[in-house]
C-alpha cells in the first residue's frame, strides 16, 4: 500500500527526513514512533505528496508520489494533527462538502453520512455546529470526514493528542474496528501505549534517522532488558551507583530517580533492604523504556 | 458506535474544472449568510450616494452638466466591486489559509493548490459580480441610469472583481497575519481610488498625475463603468479589458505559485 524508499528531504540544507525506507503491507496498521523533531510529520507529508522530498522514491495506493499524489489521494483519508474542520459548517455538511472534493455527489454522501456519524459516535449530532463539539467529537469527525471517499489507506498523524483517556479510547477503538476491516492505517504518535496498542509494526525515528522497524512486541524483546526497578529518593545517584551498578544490565539516573534495566532484580531488590529509605517500583520493561534508550533523555523542543 | 458496512463509494465524477469545488464550498458558506450580506452590498453604497452625493453634491453643483450623485454612482461601481473582491480574497482567503486551515484539509483531498488559487479568484470575481448588481439596482432606483445598456456593467463588474481578486491573492500568499493588509488599503488601495476618478473627475488631476493613473486597474474600471452606465466617451475601451484583465491574470498566476511554495514546504 505504501512503499518508501530512501526518502530524504531538506529544510535550509539541514536533512530532517535522511534515508528513511520501510513499506506498510495493505491492512496493517504502521506506526511512526519518535519525538518531537523527529521527522515523523515531514515524512507523511512526503508520502502524501503536500512536500516534494529531496530524494528517495514513494509509491502509494500503487502510484508514484509525488508524479500522481493528486490521484493517489482518491485512495486516502488524512486525519490531521490539528483540527481542520469547517466552522461554518454543521456536522453533516462537513462531511458533504468534503466529499464534494473528491468529486462525489452531495446526493451519495448525505446519504452515507449518518452511517459515518453513527460510526463516530456522532450519530445525534449531525446539525450541530462545529464550535459546539468536544475536542474528542471533533477528533471523530475528522476521522469521519477522513473516511468520507471510503479510502484504502488512512494517515494519522497523531490523532489523539490532546485528548482525555475517554476520548482516547473512542478514537483506538475506532481505529481498531478500521484495522479489522482490511483498511492500511499509517499514524504517528509519541504515546507508547498508543503505539504498543494499535500498531502491528513500528518505526522508531529520531533526528530524521530510523533506528529500528518491528513489532512491539519484538522491540521490547530484543531491545531492552525485561525488568524495569525504578528507585527514587535522596541521593539516588551515589547508592546507585555504589550499590547498583555491578548488579544489574544498565542503570540510568535521571534526576532523583535510577532506572536499573535488568534480567533478574532479586539481587538489587537484597541491596535494596538495607535502604529504607529509598522508594522502589519494580515492572516489566514497556515500549517507552524502548524508546527512551534509543532515542535518549533529552527534552526535544 | 456502530460496524461501517463495507459500501464503497458508487458515483465519483472528476471535474475538469476542480477549483470550482471551492467556489461551490464559498458560495454555500455566502448563502448562509446572504441576507447580511446582500444587506450589507446595497446600504454601504447607499450610504456613500446619499451621504455624499446629496452633501458634496450640494457644493459641487454638476459634473460635466450632470449631478454629482449620478457621476459618483458610477464610480461607486467600481470602488465597490474593488472593495468586495479585495476583501474576499485578503481577509476571508487568509483565514481558510492560516486562521482555520480550511484550505490545509482541501489539499489532503485529490485537490491542488493551483485548484484553491483559482477557485478563490473565481469566487472573489462572482462576490464582485454580487455588489456590482447591488449597485446597478440601486442607480435604477435613484433613476440614474435607465434603460437596458446599462446591464453591459455587470461583465465589467465581473472583470474588476477578477482584476482587484489576483492582486490580492498575491497579499495573502505573502501575508503573516492580518495586519499586512493595511498596508495594502493605506498605502495602495485608497490612493488609487484617488487617482482613479472615484470621486472626483481624472482630469481634475495634474497630467503626470493623470499619465499614471492609466497605469492602475481602477482607472480603467472607471472608465468603462463611465462609458457603460452613463454613455460617456471611452478612451480605450479594449486597452482597460486588457489592463483588467492582465492585472488579474498575472496576479492569480503569481499567487498560485507563491502559495504552491509556501503551502508545500
Amino acid at each position: 500500500m505504501l512503499d518508501v524508499q530512501h526518502l530524504r528531504k531538506l529544510y535550509a540544507g539541514r536533512p530532517v527526513v535522511d534515508d528513511v525506507s520501510f513499506s506498510v503491507a495493505r491492512g496493517e496498521c504502521f506506526g511512526l514512533l519518535g519525538p518531537n523533531g523527529a521527522g515523523k510529520t515531514t515524512t507523511l507529508r512526503c508520502c502524501l505528496g503536500l512536500t516534494e522530498p529531496d530524494g528517495g522514491t514513494i509509491r502509494l495506493a500503487g502510484l508514484p508520489v509525488p508524479a500522481e499524489a493528486r490521484e493517489a489521494r482518491y485512495r486516502v483519508g488524512v486525519v490531521p494533527q490539528f483540527d481542520n474542520l469547517d466552522p461554518d459548517f454543521t456536522v453533516t455538511e462537513n462531511l458533504v462538502i468534503y466529499a464534494s472534493y473528491f468529486g462525489i455527489p452531495a446526493r451519495e454522501a448525505r446519504s452515507r453520512a449518518p452511517q459515518l456519524l453513527e460510526y463516530a459516535g456522532l450519530g445525534d449530532r449531525g446539525g450541530a455546529k462545529i464550535d459546539d463539539l468536544s475536542g474528542g467529537m471533533k477528533r471523530r469527525l475528522t476521522l469521519a470526514r477522513a473516511l468520507v471517499n471510503d479510502p484504502d489507506v488512512l494517515f494519522l498523524d497523531e490523532p489523539t493528542t490532546g485528548l482525555d483517556p475517554q476520548a482516547r479510547h473512542l478514537i483506538w477503538d475506532a481505529l481498531r474496528r478500521l484495522a479489522k476491516q482490511g483498511k492500511t492505517l499509517i499514524l504517528t504518535t509519541h504515546f507508547m501505549d498508543e503505539a504498543e496498542r494499535l500498531c502491528d509494526r513500528l518505526c522508531v525515528m529520531d533526528t530524521g534517522h530510523i533506528i529500528a522497524v518491528d513489532t512491539p512486541r519484538r522491540l521490547i524483546e530484543s531491545l531492552i532488558e525485561p525488568v524495569v526497578l525504578e528507585v527514587n529518593g535522596d541521593d539516588v545517584g551515589a547508592w546507585a551507583e555504589a550499590h547498583a551498578r555491578p548488579l544489574v544490565d544498565r542503570l540510568e539516573i535521571s534526576g532523583e530517580t535510577a532506572f536499573c534495566y535488568t534480567r533478574s532484580p532479586d539481587a538489587v531488590l537484597q541491596a535494596l533492604l538495607a535502604r529504607p529509605d529509598l522508594r522502589v517500583l519494580r515492572r516489566a520493561a514497556n515500549l517507552e523504556d524502548v524508546f527512551i534508550k534509543l532515542t535518549g533523555r533529552d527534552i526535544r523542543d | 458506535m456502530t460496524e461501517l458496512a463495507a459500501s464503497a463509494v458508487a458515483t465519483r465524477r472528476e471535474s475538469p474544472l476542480r477549483c470550482l469545488h471551492l467556489v461551490h464550498r464559498n458560495f454555500l458558506v455566502w448563502r448562509k449568510l446572504m441576507l447580511t450580506s446582500l444587506i450589507g452590498n446595497l446600504a454601504e453604497p447607499l450610504i456613500y450616494l446619499v451621504g455624499l452625493g446629496y452633501g458634496i453634491g450640494a457644493l459641487v453643483g454638476s459634473i460635466d452638466g450632470r449631478p454629482y450623485i449620478t457621476f459618483l454612482a458610477s464610480g461607486m461601481i467600481c470602488y465597490s466591486t474593488m472593495n468586495s473582491a479585495s476583501f474576499e480574497a485578503l481577509y476571508s482567503a487568509f483565514a481558510r489559509l492560516k486562521i482555520q486551515r480550511t484550505w490545509e484539509g482541501i489539499l489532503h483531498a485529490p485537490m491542488t493548490t493551483d485548484d484553491i488559487v483559482l477557485g478563490e479568484w473565481l469566487w472573489a470575481g462572482c462576490k464582485a459580480l454580487f455588489s456590482g448588481s447591488a449597485i446597478l439596482l440601486v442607480m435604477y432606483l435613484f433613476g440614474i441610469v435607465h434603460g437596458i445598456a446599462p446591464i453591459a456593467v455587470l461583465p465589467v463588474a465581473l472583470l474588476v472583481g477578477l482584476s482587484f481578486a489576483g492582486i490580492a491573492l498575491v497579499m495573502t500568499a505573502l501575508a503573516k497575519s492580518y495586519d499586512f493588509f493595511t498596508y495594502y488599503f493605506v498605502l495602495v488601495v485608497t490612493p488609487m481610488t484617488f487617482l482613479s476618478g472615484i470621486y472626483f473627475p481624472l482630469k481634475q488631476l495634474p497630467e503626470i498625475a493623470q499619465t499614471a493613473a492609466w497605469l492602475l486597474p481602477l482607472a480603467h474600471a472607471a472608465s468603462l463603468a463611465r462609458g457603460l452606465t452613463l454613455g460617456d466617451p471611452m478612451p480605450w475601451p479594449m486597452l482597460s479589458v486588457a489592463v483588467l484583465l492582465a492585472y488579474g491574470i498575472v496576479g492569480v498566476t503569481l499567487a498560485a505559485w507563491l502559495v504552491r511554495r509556501r503551502l508545500s514546504r
